[in-house]
């Protein structure tokens, strides 16, 4: 897929990772390489696949988004870029550092240092104040009490806490108590960032404002952000690559707008038949590119498919503009329409 | 008649000698090694006795209101001491106090860092466990002898039996407690880089204290209750007044000593659980899910 990439570029890099769960992994391992599925497995050892054969490179300053639903693995995968979680087998490879090859000290050093993270269920520390939560990385760090309160109070201002330092996590609403735990792991200022299903435990409109949140921060920041998500739209929006993960296995891996135009198998087809295509998919991934004559109305190519639809009452065809204003191409009711359909296979492909 | 399949004679014996031969070879290295905790509890026993009762009565009664910010625990506090001092009670339930202090103080070295230990291996936890059981079930006088044969009658075999039928419970709350402590919250700390000590003390500890110090406030209540088992070997204090009032027939001392016993038990239970309370609230355990 990216084998051209060099590996300076990569922020995470895994390769043929398994995990099992269980008493004797490896024989399972045997099992699994024999070409038996996870099901297979399951009943004939009693040893649950987490992942199988996971191999996936995270291009630096990405929104990585691994999606998968309930029991997929995401959660186990994204456990092993910080080595929460033993692989049974295979190599991870963070900033050209190999994680698995780590003794326990230079983990911890990685730990604080390299990767920061932030939990579904949030893993505030409820006897502290918010300000000592957001803190609580560099403290572990060793960074001075004076120091790491000023870094503190000014990431807890990015993310709209001001006022609420002294409080406790438990006085905090949920959307609230997350901007702590996104605060804590930006006042460490690594490079990397996890993010386990970060906002799924939040309701949708508080939801939306801190996924709007995060695609800004990562824009002024650039870091690197391996999100875990069960919810397609989510995926969409925030993410410059996704993952989809079902029984611990990758389906399908690339742009949002690929995964959207031409979903891999049929799990993944369920998945885009339920998402919002024309918010999904940009214009310039569907337009005709090249000199067409002026149209009255025109569209940036950031544009998505549903701010177009309103044209097309108008027009057959609307004009794209590039970030100068000048056009570069055109996109056809034809061609959204083709986008916008179920993916039938076979047809509207020539 | 249940058939006698093994003669059990020579275990009995072998059993009895060894004990002897403990207290023969061993006995003066056993009291000095319990030299400590007569100090302790003769320090502690002359401070309260020293103390004068008003001085005592104020520090409770303001420990009370500290711990629940009402007026209600004070006046209890206040009414419980001033019956211990009406009813002449007052040098004898000090001496109680002392010893039920000493024993829970001694309870807490040993039990919070076994306690610990136990939270952290199950096979610690395997060993220990009936272990404990053996501790709380094991009726006191069968190893209330054996100290009484090594340390001879006096405050040490009582302040050791107290301890053995105390300290179980802060053994299994610290243990219970440690191991309870939301495991998110364990996870978030550990992708921090945070090294063990440092997730026992910052993290497991402090969400735990509820938990362990409902199990200190069950350690006084055993202590407590041994005061009388412990005055037949030497202890003094409520036990012995409670012991002479049956010795003697007389009810109403016997009673009244009784009382002060319950008395004390109500003061230190109390108030233990009130700081438990409001510490639990402090935290907000139950809310941050």
């Amino acid at each position: 897929m990216n084998e051209i990439k060099l590996d300076t570029d990569l922020a995470i890099r895994m390769r043929g990772v398994t995990k099992i769960f269980g008493d004797d992994p490896q024989s399972a391992l045997d099992l699994l390489r024999t070409g038996k599925t996870k099901t297979e497995v399951q009943a004939e050892t009693n040893h649950v696949v987490g992942l199988d054969n996971v191999s996936l490179d995270i291009a630096r300053g990405q929104i990585f988004v691994v999606m998968g639903l309930s029991g997929s693995g995401k959660s186990t995968l994204i456990r092993h870029v910080n080595r929460l979680i033993e692989p049974t087998a295979g190599e991870i490879i963070v900033d050209g550092t190999d994680v698995l090859k780590m003794s326990l000290e230079e983990l911890r050093a990685y730990r604080r240092n390299s990767v920061a993270m932030v939990f579904q269920k949030f893993g505030l520390l409820p006897h502290r104040s918010v300000i000592d939560n957001v803190a609580y990385g560099l403290e572990v760090r060793g960074v001075p009490r004076a120091e790491r309160l000023e870094q503190a109070a000014k990431w807890i201002d990015t993310v709209g806490l001001s006022g609420y330092e002294q409080s406790r996590p438990r006085q905090l609403s949920g959307g609230q108590q997350q901007r702590v735990g996104l605060a804590r792991a930006l006042a460490l200022d690594t490079d990397i960032i996890l993010m386990d299903e970060a906002f799924s435990a939040l309701d949708p409109l508080i939801r939306s404002g801190m996924q709007d949140q995060l695609i800004e921060l990562q824009k002024t920041l650039g870091k690197t952000i391996l999100f875990i998500t069960h919810d397609f739209d989510e995926a969409l929006k925030i993410a410059d690559r996704i993952a989809v993960l079902k029984d611990g296995a990758v389906q399908q891996e690339g742009k949002p707008e690929d995964i959207v135009l031409k979903p891999a198998n049929e799990h993944i087809e369920e998945f885009v038949r339920e998402v919002n295509k024309a918010r999904a998919i940009h214009v310039r991934t569907i337009m005709e590119r090249g000199a067409f004559e002026a149209c009255e109305f025109t569209v940036p190519e950031t544009a998505r498919c549903e701010d177009v639809l309103p044209y097309f009452a108008e027009h057959q065809w609307v004009g794209v503009t590039n970030e100068e204003g000048t056009q570069i191409g055109r996109v056809t009711a034809k061609r959204v329409i083709g986008a916008l359909a179920r993916y039938t296979p076979g047809v509207g492909e020539g | 008649m249940f058939p006698e399949i093994i003669d059990t004679r020579p275990w009995r014996r072998a059993i009895d000698d060894s004990l002897n031969w403990v207290v023969r070879n061993w006995g003066d290295e056993f009291e000095a090694a319990a030299y400590p905790l007569l100090m302790l509890l003769n320090f502690i026993e002359d401070v309260l006795i020293a103390t004068p009762w008003w001085l005592i009565m104020a520090i409770l009664v303001s420990v009370a209101w500290l711990a629940t910010r009402r007026w209600q625990l004070p006046v209890i506090v206040l009414v419980s001491l001033l019956f211990l001092g009406i009813m002449e009670l007052w040098e004898d339930a000090m001496t109680t106090m002392a010893l039920m202090i000493a024993a829970t103080l001694t309870a807490i070295i040993f039990s919070i860092p076994l306690g610990v230990w136990m939270s952290r291996s199950g096979k610690v936890r395997q060993v220990i466990t009936p272990l404990l059981d053996l501790m709380q079930t094991m009726p006191s006088f069968v190893y209330l002898i054996p100290t009484v044969m090594i340390f001879g009658p006096g405050k040490i075999p009582a302040l050791i039996a107290t301890i053995v039928y105390a300290a179980p419970p802060l053994v299994r709350l610290t243990d219970l407690g440690l191991r309870s402590v939301d495991p998110a919250v364990m996870e978030a700390s550990r992708a921090f880089g945070t090294t063990p000590s440092q997730r026992l003390f910052g993290v497991q500890i402090p969400l735990s204290l509820p938990t362990i110090l409902a199990g200190v406030n069950q350690t006084t209540m055993m202590a407590l209750a041994m005061v009388v088992i412990a005055s037949m070997i030497g202890a003094g204090g409520l036990g012995y007044q409670v012991l002479q009032g049956i010795g003697r027939l007389e009810v109403s001392r016997g009673l009244f000593a009784g009382l002060g016993i319950v008395v004390l038990a109500i003061v230190f239970d109390r108030i233990t659980q009130s700081f438990g309370k409001q510490l639990q609230a402090k935290i907000g355990l139950a809310e941050t899910r």
